[in-house]
């Protein structure tokens, strides 16, 4: 197990604590553990029922995520010890692990639960997802024809893909990344080109402003 | 908002979002600035700044990180 990577000396006493009786040749090593345990269960159960509506499970089901979570965040805490700097206190570093464990278990069961995939692309939806009025429909028609044409043409498949998941079907990104068997930044990068591709193509063909600042 | 900010807002970008993998290697810390400070925050992660406003996920982790930190100073209180 790796050891701490920073000067105990330089911490603040309980995270200095922690990293003390962590330590392997430590004698209270293993009530350390359990504490660590205790700890990370504590905040995994609060997390996880804050986002409990995300996923529509309740009882102990939920409280399976929340011990399956805080259990895999000790094993991250552990396995990355020497990675902690000490520009935290250690148990705000070691909460981390448990956001992260959590998010990945959130977007599993909705990635898991989604409803099967349509076939085709439903470009109908668009307006409502940006959350345009039902004013202007000629306006809206050409936007959307526009979008999609730059979709289609512009974007690589992956993008593509991303694109029309998470911004047209509304799929969390999280249970999207899980899906395609990538880092949830695999697919915000995915989508950060593919937006920048579909609002150039906009720009191109008129139907938005250059961004104040930029030049073609 | 108007249907072209809308338009702006779905499909907007900033080039100086430092994506997920840089914003959650620094979250606890960002987290505690804000806790105490949220413009400190801002101002010494500018690009993590912009990340977590355009991110929800990274923004919910953020969002949990803070909640377990006013959990913890409420125990300690």
């Amino acid at each position: 197990m790796p050891s701490a990577g920073v000067d105990p000396a330089t911490l603040d006493p309980a995270s200095a604590g922690w990293l003390g009786c962590l330590d392997d040749a430590a004698a209270d090593r293993e009530p350390c553990l359990a504490r660590l345990h205790e700890l990370l269960t504590r905040v995994a159960r609060r997390e996880i029922g804050r986002r409990a509506h995300q996923i529509a499970v309740s009882g102990p089901e939920l409280d399976d995520l929340a011990v399956q979570s805080a259990g895999d965040a000790m094993l991250a805490v552990l396995a990355k010890l020497d990675q902690f700097r000490g520009e935290s206190r250690f148990t705000t570093w070691a909460y981390k692990f448990v956001m992260f464990e959590v998010s990945a278990k959130v977007g599993r069961h909705q990635w898991q639960h989604l409803p099967p995939a349509r076939a085709d692309v439903d470009w109908e939806v668009l307006p409502d997802r940006m959350g345009l009025g039902p004013e202007d429909h000629a306006v809206q028609s050409d936007l959307v024809r526009e979008i999609s044409r730059a979709v289609e043409a512009d974007l690589t498949d992956y993008q593509r893909r991303v694109f029309v998941s998470v911004l047209l079907e509304g799929v969390p990104l999280e249970a999207v990344a899980v899906g395609l068997g990538v880092s949830r930044n695999t697919v915000y990068k995915a989508l950060f080109d593919a937006r920048r591709k579909v609002r150039a193509a906009l720009v191109a063909h008129g139907q938005l402003a250059e961004p104040a600042g930029r030049t073609a | 908002m108007s249907d072209w900010t809308r338009v702006e807002h779905f499909l907007h970008t900033d080039p100086a979002d430092v994506g997920c993998d840089e914003a959650m290697a620094v979250l606890e810390v960002y987290a505690e600035l804000t806790h105490s400070d949220p413009q400190a925050a801002r101002v010494r992660f500018p690009g993590v700044a912009v990340h977590l406003s355009q991110c929800g996920p990274c923004a919910e982790d953020l969002a949990g990180l803070l909640r377990a930190l006013v959990a913890d100073e409420a125990d300690e209180n």
